[in-house]
């Protein structure tokens, strides 16, 4: 060290960081300008975008079903919920009725991303803590998982499953067994989990107390899921606005987690627990999942049998018209939301009566949360901010769009 | 769904009739209430909604912009509100153009910092009073408005690496084919009861009886 090197005087230890764009902790390319006092965080500028596929651009030029797979594309780690608030949307505006069958696959599936989305975010969230183990054990559960989205849609992230008028294929007996008796191991590995995180004294240390998120703060920024959950709210929409079969889900199978304090740790013990009521919430889908067809029948939006099409010369023209011009939605605006891991996922859809969107908002639960970051921030120390940006769920997919 | 739609007229009455110089009408689609308010009063009716004890729309859940370029203000901004305590949704639309302002909501939601930032970067409509306002989603230094809809689906730039001069580049787009952007609204393909031509046929029925 050089003896000229000394101490600046404490009004001059201001720094400006760079933090990203390319960043472990940043859980995908977030570019963050932190103003610092010393340790201290006093003012963060998020950047945003570098992900930015124009997916609302693109939806316009698309049809209603060549649309859908954009939207496993936002939420990258829980793919069929966001394809289900779309088909949400559409059949709101179609009044199309579901099948009993798809609605129960549905739950099904929107509770293993549910489980995926948790995993994914409790793992890399303890790893910027610095556990590097628990990761590894959460990743084993979630490619359990991905093999059922792979046995189900034919793909393990990308799976283009959920379709308006229900889902695009049924599921077998095999895979429902399957699907079983992972939810009956599932706790065990979590309990393996949580032995080594939950009461952990440098975990703890790191989050409790950090990154408060008081009542006020959920409604002057639009919190929504885990995040105003973890601050006592008990607001969930599976819940309070339900959709799908939720509503008959007895209240013993499912019921809403909340937090006490609103730190990055009550989220964490959240996401836990929630994980679990998603493990009941799946067992009790396929103790009740009644039998019969998964698709809307004798409409012109879900296409027509296979047998149908060998046979009837109407049917083999429903079924070329549906896939090359697609279906018209009747003029009108609708928003329609569920409950994704993240929070609160909604699609603003304006049609004009012909066979592709005149504007599609996606509102993306992270977007919100990753706004209030210089909120969160502020007066924290450096370190905190890695742990706050982990506790928050972002997955740039969505923010970006 | 009756019960739903009637709780949600007695309350689109309620607005309309506490604040009638800042709502033109409203309606209820889909088991969904929109309220069209004019431009100016947009501050007002937010914090009415978010103040009164009826509505209670504590939470701003997105902001975004429709565009409709053969109106004379040809934007759109839409507004989504949320109670939790209440359990309802609201939709608020205003009509702007390009270059009148529309007042700002952060005072009243913080959260709609960003909100507002990213209706201006696609659409390029003004938000006076707003604290930074900056592009949020597009790229450092881009230029026009994407989401607008004479605003190409290919964009003007593309960009790559340049090994020569060992940067990043932009240059012109340049397609090896084109995009297939298929009409099927023609009167060929679409689905419109009445095609062009038709009213002939009624005309020659109309003379030969």
């Amino acid at each position: 060290m050089a003896d000229d090197m000394k101490l600046l005087p404490e009004q001059d230890r201001k720094f400006t960081l760079n933090f990203g764009p390319q960043h472990p902790a940043a859980h995908g390319v977030l570019r963050m300008v932190m103003d610092l006092d010393g340790e201290l965080v006093t003012r963060i500028d998020s950047h945003i975008g570098l992900l930015h596929r124009g997916t609302e651009k693109l939806l316009e030029y698309k049809t209603y079903l060549q649309g859908l797979p954009y939207f496993d594309r936002l939420h990258y780690s829980a793919p069929m919920n966001q394809e289900h608030a779309w088909c949400l949307a559409i059949e709101k505006m179609l009044g199309l009725e579901v099948p009993r069958r798809a609605s129960f696959i549905r739950v099904l599936y929107c509770e293993i991303g549910r489980i995926l989305e948790h995993l994914l975010n409790v793992g890399t969230f303890v790893m910027d803590a610095g556990a590097l183990t628990p990761i590894t054990w959460a990743f084993e559960q979630r490619e359990i998982l991905m093999g059922f989205y792979e046995r189900a849609s034919g793909s393990r992230l990308h799976a283009a499953y959920f379709r308006p008028g229900g889902v695009h294929q049924d599921i077998s007996q095999d895979l429902i067994d399957d699907i079983m008796a992972f939810c009956e191991q599932f706790p065990k590995a979590m309990e393996n989990f949580e032995g080594l995180v939950t009461e952990n004294r440098i975990f703890k240390q790191r989050n409790v107390n950090i990154g408060v998120v008081t009542e006020k703060t959920v409604m002057e920024y639009g919190f929504s899921g885990v995040m105003a959950r973890g601050s006592g709210l008990p607001w969930d929409l599976r819940r309070s606005q339900p959709y799908e079969i939720y509503s008959e889900i007895p209240q013993n199978v499912f019921p809403v987690i909340i937090g006490k304090n609103g730190d990055n740790y009550d989220r964490y013990v959240c996401r836990m627990e929630e994980m679990q009521v998603s493990n009941e919430i799946m067992k009790w889908c396929i103790e009740n999942m009644p039998k019969g067809p998964v698709m809307a029948e004798g409409t012109k939006v879900t296409p027509p049998r296979r047998g149908e099409m060998k046979n009837s010369m109407e049917a083999l023209i429903h079924h070329f018209k549906l896939y090359t011009e697609g279906f018209h939605v009747p003029a009108g605006e609708v928003y329609a939301a569920v409950e994704a891991p993240a929070g609160e996922f909604g699609v603003y859809l304006v049609a004009d009566g012909t066979n592709r969107p005149y504007r599609v908002k996606l509102r993306a639960p992270s977007f919100a949360h990753l706004a209030a970051m210089d909120h969160l921030c502020r007066g924290h120390q450096l370190a905190d901010a890695s742990t706050i940006l982990g506790s928050l769920d972002i997955v740039f997919g969505e923010v970006d769009r | 769904m009756s019960e739903q739609t009637e709780a949600l007229q007695e309350l689109g009455e309620h607005i309309a009739l506490k604040m009638p110089d800042a709502v033109r009408k409203f309606e209820i689609n889909f088991g969904e209430l929109t309220l069209y308010a004019e431009r100016d009063a947009i501050v007002s009716l937010a914090e009415f909604l978010k103040r009164d004890a009826l509505c209670n729309f504590e939470q701003l859940i997105d902001v975004c912009g429709v565009d409709y370029p053969e109106r004379g203000q040809r934007f759109d901004v839409v507004y989504h509100f949320l109670s939790m305590r209440m359990n309802h949704r609201i939709r608020v639309k205003i009509k702007t153009d390009e270059d009148s302002a529309v007042p700002t909501l952060t005072g009243l939601h913080p959260g709609a910092n960003w909100f507002e930032r990213e209706a201006f970067d696609m659409y390029g409509m003004r938000f006076s009073g707003h604290p930074d306002m900056r592009r949020i989603l597009t790229d450092y230094g881009f230029e026009g408005h994407p989401l607008r809809k004479d605003f190409p689906l290919t964009g003007y730039t593309e960009v790559r690496y340049d090994d020569l001069e060992k940067r990043v580049v932009h240059e012109p787009v340049e397609l090896t084919q084109e995009y297939r952007n298929f009409d099927f609204l023609s009167p060929w393909e679409g689905m419109t009861s009445e095609l062009p031509g038709d009213e002939k046929a009624a005309e020659a029925e109309g003379e030969g009886a």
